[in-house]
């Protein structure tokens, strides 16, 4: 089994830079998502290590091997790609037994390699069909086919489930998670769906602009972002960002905004210390919010007005608004509320993030 | 299809298409009697009794008969034949080599160099066959048939090298690099999977290639000077109008037989030839 090793990755294009000194250990067997909006350089970073794309400078290590030189063909790798790229031409047993022709295997071997494979997927009456008379779903299976019967040291995915409707998406999703147990090879998987990424790696790493801004088990990245746009990016509905100003007194630190005055929890506050009158950011999560009770100390809680009200069955989304910063909260189904009401919200202190205003990076 | 009533449908659908397939096939009927009316008919005065110039009772084969005994109509169709063939097939081979490479190869000045080619396809031949004929006698090729195959890849390459250039660009490049991952090298992935899948791109610049060599004159008119090195479009017109005497019975008969080929070619490619045209790859 393989170890992918990536070392001061850079890649340029001409005069764009599009992936910064990238560095990343991924484990044998280990499921690994890089996520990020489009342009981030996800991409980029996954066709250099599957050899399509030249590296500026850096290393790519496979089994410690550096593979900089080796073209696509004598790295062991298998691709699925978002739009499929099943070759028209040929059905869909054709396409699964075209790498290993390729690699010049017995035809007993290819045989064996496609039942075994169209058995995992459940493709078997499908051996004989042009990709044209698949569905989209199926194609799909067919690609994973094409990748399985190779039997390589990685697997790499480009967004292989984008071109799918919500459901087969869904769907297709457990089977990945259920496929990689199965065969357990170490697995890279490019997405820009922040859902996908949590659902199916071990570990994700985001990126943005080129940078990698955190690499960590998805819960980890939910609940200790390192930046900003971590925090942003991953969750749904997003994480609340407030721009306040710290302010200090009566021995105790707050975060201010017009509006809105939190008294900020200890081990913030220490960490936050002597940075009376910075600017920042503050960040709480939709489901960290909730209505004030009478056991809520009045420094963790804020007035605001109802904007909108979703209905969402197993939980209300109330967006509302505290000054000039708007909150989503996550509240019972059970509340009845309506637009205008006025409400009073409560912070949970041990979920709150500070971001500094210019870095963006977590205090 | 147009919706609503009918006398619309008339007037925006049926009648226009009506007119259009007369225009078109008109000049082909009109080659056809014109084949099969004997002499005495065809050069019959338009005010005489008994004027019937879209029939004839007395249909003959003697025109067709004089064409293949009196002129060497076989030979040139031969010649035809072999010329349009090989011309097309060094033109292909090259076209689709080139269109690859421009396509799908990005070596520096690629885009300029596709230019450069077009460019050389819009010079008219009225004016390239005056240094061609010094090159062909040069090459001591003229009145044979090589100075034909090798002088109408000059405006059948470029042709042919846009032509596969949009159509490899149609196709996914993911399709080359899967193959390239799946253990293919650059060459194999062109030979296994993006060729066969140019499939349709590589026959509809074939067969134009084919009808454009076909149908060519004015080389083969410079080039050709024996009656038994002409092609059909050559020999037709220089052997059967004498002077100011046009003997419009075998005139027409050849040109009759001389776009058979051609009708045939068309129509058995020509789903081939549409799919190609509209470039419909799909993955």
């Amino acid at each position: 089994m393989a170890e992918v090793t990536v070392r001061k990755l850079n890649k340029k294009f001409d005069l764009t830079h599009v992936v910064k000194d990238v560095d990343l250990q991924i484990h044998d067997k280990e499921f690994v998502v890089f996520v990020g909006p489009s342009g981030c350089g996800k991409t980029t970073t996954l066709r250099m290590i599957a050899g399509l794309e030249a590296v500026t400078s850096g290393e790519i290590l496979i089994d410690n091997t550096i593979v900089n030189e080796v073209p696509p063909m004598d790295r062991d790798i298998a691709m699925v790609f978002q739009n499929y790229a099943l070759y028209p031409h040929m059905s869909v047993a054709g396409n699964m037994a075209f790498g290993l022709k390729m690699r010049k295997f017995e035809k007993a071997e290819i045989e064996k390699r496609i039942k075994r494979a169209a058995d995992i997927l459940g493709i078997g009456e499908l051996l004989h069909r042009k990709p044209r008379q698949l569905s989209g779903g199926q194609r799909q299976r067919v690609a994973l086919g094409r990748a399985i019967v190779r039997d390589p040291k990685v697997f790499l995915f480009d967004e292989p489930l984008s071109n799918l409707d919500a459901k087969l998406r869904v769907q297709m999703r457990v089977e990945l998670k259920k496929l990689h147990e199965r065969l357990a090879v170490t697995s890279i998987y490019v997405t820009h769906d922040q859902v996908e990424a949590m659902t199916l790696g071990d570990r994700v790493v985001v990126m943005k602009d080129g940078w990698v801004q955190q690499v960590g088990e998805p819960l980890e990245l939910y609940n200790t972002p390192a930046n900003r746009f971590v925090a942003g990016f991953i969750g749904s509905p997003a994480m609340n960002f407030a721009d306040v100003t710290l302010s200090g007194g009566d021995g105790k630190l707050w975060a201010e905004a017009p509006g809105l005055k939190i008294g900020l929890p200890a081990p913030i506050a220490q960490r936050v210390n002597g940075r009376n009158g910075a600017k920042a950011t503050m960040g709480i999560r939709p489901e960290d919010l909730h209505i004030a009770g009478p056991a809520d100390p009045g420094e963790l809680c804020f007035d605001v007005e109802v904007e909108v009200v979703e209905q969402l069955g197993s939980e209300i989304l109330l967006d509302t608004r505290a000054g000039n910063s708007t909150f989503v909260a996550s509240v019972e189904p059970t509340l009845r509320t309506k637009v205008h009401d006025r409400l009073k919200l409560a912070i949970n202190p041990n979920r709150l993030h500070l971001f500094d205003a210019q870095t963006e990076a977590v205090i | 299809m147009i919706e609503g009533a009918l006398w619309r449908k008339w007037v925006f659908y049926n009648i226009p298409l009506i007119l259009f397939v007369f225009v078109l096939l008109f000049p082909f009927y009109w080659m056809i009697i014109t084949t099969f009316r004997p002499d005495g008919e065809l050069y019959k005065p338009w005010n005489a009794t008994s004027y019937q110039p879209f029939w004839t009772n007395n249909p003959t084969l003697e025109h067709i008969k004089y064409l293949f005994e009196e002129t060497s109509f076989a030979r040139w169709m031969f010649n035809t034949m072999f010329i349009a063939l090989a011309s097309t097939l060094i033109s292909l081979f090259c076209g689709v080599l080139a269109g690859y490479a421009l396509a799908r190869l990005n070596f520096p000045w690629a885009g300029s160099l596709g230019t450069v080619i077009f460019v050389t396809y819009l010079v008219p031949q009225t004016l390239l066959f005056i240094p061609l004929a010094q090159i062909i006698r040069n090459f001591e090729l003229g009145d044979t048939p090589w100075s034909l195959i090798l002088t109408y890849p000059t405006f059948l390459i470029p042709f042919c090298t846009w032509l596969m250039m949009g159509y490899f660009k149609a196709i996914p490049k993911e399709l080359e690099e899967c193959a390239r991952i799946d253990g293919a090298s650059r060459w194999k992935a062109m030979i296994y999977i993006i060729i066969p899948v140019a499939v349709p791109g590589i026959l509809s610049s074939g067969i134009i290639a084919f009808t454009l060599s076909w149908n060519e004159f004015i080389y083969a008119l410079v080039f050709l000077s024996s009656p038994d090195q002409k092609t059909v479009p050559v020999g037709v017109t220089s052997e059967l109008i004498r002077g100011d005497v046009f003997f419009w019975g075998p005139l027409m008969a050849g040109a009759l037989l001389g776009s058979i080929p051609v009708a045939i070619v068309y129509s058995f490619f020509v789903e081939h030839y549409v799919s190609g045209l509209t470039g419909s790859v799909k993955g």
